[in-house]
């Protein structure tokens, strides 16, 4: 395989298009001569843009310093190009800004206002030095050196073999307006060229299709895009991202809850809420551990909607039918697994008050245990009422059925 | 090189010694007026001498180190400037009565019920104070003299080992000039707000200190050129570097600024932000917001082009508008401390400003007049002569 790659390239090699054969020669493309010296190419193009020529360049195996004034170019205009799109790389990174914290998630960080000037100053010079530099490239290498440019007669000639070792030369166009074989040949000898040559070339073989949109190229490009990306993506999270540091975080100097740290007296990682703390959406029970009767006045502070209805159902099956019952009559589920409650529809009961009930739920009677961890406060009183509506329609009255109706 | 030694115009020295004349009436007269505002205008100019005096000694030293032939021809010119330290020298005796006009730490009795003060006190005392500013002094005093008599010396003799001489010289100054030129900026105007303190304010007045340096040896080789003092005329490329590293200092001081503005800013701490409030009251918020435009962006948008980077006259005018602009940094720096109740300006600051120049003048005139304008038997003369850009 080595072997054939090394044919390939020696094939490419002797390929020489001033050998092919003699059609080469139909076309000129300019008159090129070369000189030893870089004070003679300087002089000699001074001479030639002196002289008027246009369409001539130069061709120095180095950049010499002195010749943008002897070819007498104008000054270069691709600072136009970068001011213009350093102001659009300005008004776009504000923008951008502008956009993000002062408009679609704005944030107070600091007690600073969403959006403001100083702190998107860094962001908008960054911005303005992405869009110049990348603009002032792009501008140069397609606007001003007109590439890509796919092919040129000079290639592959003696003439680009010399300048880009050692010599100097300079190719004077045949399509400028003041191009004569003869004038151009004189002018080249009097300013002391060593060789003046004819550059031929055959339109054939010019390339002139870029190979910019050619199917290989861009499926090239974009094969290699995937394949960076899904490299890049299983290094970077199972290699990089699997050890320390880049652990996603998984193991921090923290004191998790319930573990023990001896930075504190009593050895404990957690900390104690102050004596009198409530917690949110808790209020204390009054009348924890008291006998019935002292909480005849506590009132339901709800008031008796649909809503509250099928709350108090819905918290009623889940938690008291399996021993009272769907309908409170003591029927419950567990048939003898647990002592059966008597019927909530007794005088009893339904002579106590909404406190009497709520004291029970909150702590437990008899065997009942306390439901005040698995019930909320407003729940328990949501139960109440809905154990109300219950003993209402075990006997209800003639008014009742019609008002269901 | 056959170099003819042309003599500045006599009307230069007049014009200098006028304006001396008038400025050393303004301040006698301020001085009696209203001594605590005469001392604070006198601290304005000596921080705007230091930074030109100073300054252009760092330009010498800086082309020594770097190795830069394009500023031979006119670093004269630095050298000339320079000379401003040793009356620097001088001038720092009178403000030595004023420190208590200047300095609230300065008083004792100010420092005894103030915390903030007495932890100070070890740094700003007037003990220590007097002497760091004389091993300022000192520094700038004893490598102005080495360099000029070596760059003299190389005039009779032509000894490229002064040159090497002189780079050995320009590495430790280098490091000293920016520790003194932080200091000295510390020590005369941030301690003018004894509370307030800004790490970068060092830097800033280094900034600054560059760029008038820089704005005062563009002004000085621009007039001689069109006038025909150097050997040879010099080219688009000067003028083109000239105003590129205008640009750039600028372009730096404006970066060394805003930093300090934003990380103040951002961090909100009650200590450091009342230096910015103080600057921020009454007719001070116009003078401010003045600052950005004047130090910055009008001169950033009139020396952008390349054009204007080769134009004389543009030239000219930006290095005259950047050293006006330095004055306005130091008048934003020093003066809020006096001007406590909003912006002030008067006759005896015009004064002032009016001595600085004259005297500017006169000792460019004095060192022109008894020296070769051009280094002509510096080994980069010719190298500086020919420089090329393109």
């Amino acid at each position: 395989m080595i072997k054939k790659l090394i044919d390939k390239l020696n094939e490419i090699n002797k390929f020489d298009r001033n050998a092919d054969n003699g059609e080469r020669s139909k076309k000129l493309f300019g008159l090129a001569a070369l000189y030893e010296t870089p004070n003679e190419i300087i002089e000699a193009a001074a001479v030639v843009a002196g002289k008027g020529y246009e369409k001539f360049d130069v061709y120095t195996p180095y950049p010499l310093h002195g010749m943008d004034d002897a070819m007498g170019m104008d000054k270069p205009k691709v600072g136009y190009v970068s001011f213009i799109f350093g102001l659009t790389g300005m008004c776009l990174a504000l923008l951008m800004i502008g956009w993000m914290s002062g408009i679609d998630y704005p944030n107070i960080i600091g007690g600073k206002p969403f959006f403001s000037l100083p702190p998107s100053i860094p962001i908008t010079f960054e911005g303005t030095i992405l869009l110049t530099g990348i603009a002032t490239v792009l501008g140069m290498l397609v606007l001003f050196n007109k590439l890509p440019k796919i092919d040129s007669p000079l290639n592959d000639t003696d003439f680009m073999r010399n300048v880009s070792s050692d010599k100097y030369g300079i190719v004077i166009q045949t399509d400028d307006d003041l191009f004569t074989e003869q004038d151009v040949k004189n002018l080249y000898l009097s300013t002391g060229a060593y060789n003046v040559q004819e550059i031929f070339y055959r339109e054939s073989n010019l390339t002139t299709k870029t190979p910019l949109f050619d199917k290989k190229f861009i499926s090239a490009i974009i094969g290699t895009a995937v394949v960076t990306a899904v490299v890049t993506y299983f290094i970077v999270n199972f290699v990089l991202y699997s050890t320390v540091p880049f652990d996603w975080m998984w193991v921090q100097p923290r004191i998790d809850s319930q573990s023990p740290s001896t930075f504190f007296p009593n050895n404990s990682g957690m900390r104690e809420p102050v004596n009198g703390t409530v917690a949110r959406g808790f209020l204390p029970y009054e009348y924890k551990g008291l006998p019935d009767s002292s909480v005849k006045l506590l009132a339901n502070p709800l008031a008796v909607s649909k809503e509250v209805l099928e709350r108090g159902q819905d918290r009623f099956n889940i938690y008291c039918s399996p021993c009272h019952g769907y309908f409170g009559e003591g029927d419950g589920r567990l048939k003898g697994l647990f002592p059966k409650p008597p019927t909530l529809h007794s005088k009893k009961v339904k002579e106590w008050t909404d406190g009497n009930i709520y004291h029970v739920i909150t702590n437990g009677q008899n065997v009942m245990p306390s439901y005040a961890e698995q019930v909320s406060r407003d729940d328990r009183w949501a139960i109440i009422h809905y154990i109300r509506a219950l003993e209402r329609s075990k006997d209800a009255s003639e008014q009742d059925v019609e008002l269901a109706k | 090189m056959d170099y003819q030694k042309k003599l500045l115009p006599s009307k230069l020295g007049t014009i200098g010694y006028a304006l001396l004349g008038i400025g050393i009436v303004s301040i006698g007269v301020s001085f009696a007026v209203n001594s605590h505002r005469a001392f604070f205008d006198y601290l304005w100019m000596y921080m705007f001498l230091i930074s030109i005096g100073v300054g252009s000694l760092a330009l010498v030293a800086m082309e020594y180190l770097v190795g830069a032939t394009w500023s031979t021809p006119f670093r004269r010119v630095s050298e000339f400037l320079a000379a401003l330290i040793p009356v620097l020298v001088v001038l720092t005796i009178p403000l030595f009565f004023g420190l208590h006009d200047l300095f609230h730490w300065s008083h004792p009795e100010a420092v005894a019920s103030d915390p903030i003060l007495q932890a100070k006190e070890p740094y700003l005392n007037v003990q220590f104070f007097t002497i760091r500013v004389v091993i300022y002094l000192a520094i700038w005093l004893i490598f102005f003299l080495l360099f000029s008599r070596n760059s003299e010396k190389q005039d009779l003799t032509g000894d490229p080992a002064l040159t090497k001489q002189s780079i050995k010289l320009s590495a430790p100054f280098a490091i000293l000039f920016l520790l003194t030129i932080a200091f000295a900026s510390i020590d005369w105007m941030m301690s003018l707000e004894p509370h307030w303190y800004s790490t970068m304010f060092g830097v800033y007045y280094f900034a600054g200190t560059l760029v008038s340096a820089f704005a005062a040896a563009t002004f000085c080789s621009v007039m001689l050129n069109e006038n025909g003092y150097f050997t040879k005329k010099l080219s688009n490329n000067h003028y083109y570097s000239f105003g590129t590293l205008l640009f750039g200092f600028n372009i730096f001081w404006a970066y060394i600024a805003f930093s300090q503005y934003m990380l103040i800013w951002y961090a909100d701490l009650p200590e450091e932000t009342f230096w910015f409030i103080m600057r921020m009251k009454e007719g001070w918020a116009y003078y401010s917001i003045g600052l950005v435009f004047v130090h910055f962006i009008i001169p950033f948008l009139i020396l952008l082009p390349r054009s204007s980077k080769v134009n004389p006259n543009l030239l000219k005018v930006m290095s005259i508008w950047m050293l006006v602009a330095h004055a306005y940094d130091l008048y934003w720096l020093i003066m809020p401390t006096y001007f406590t109740d909003g912006f002030g300006f008067g006759w005896s600051e015009i004064g002032v400003m009016m001595f600085a120049a004259g005297l500017m003048i006169t000792v460019f005139k004095y060192r022109a007049d008894r020296k070769n304008l051009v280094p002509v038997k510096d080994p980069k003369l010719q190298a500086g002569l020919d420089y090329h850009l393109t």
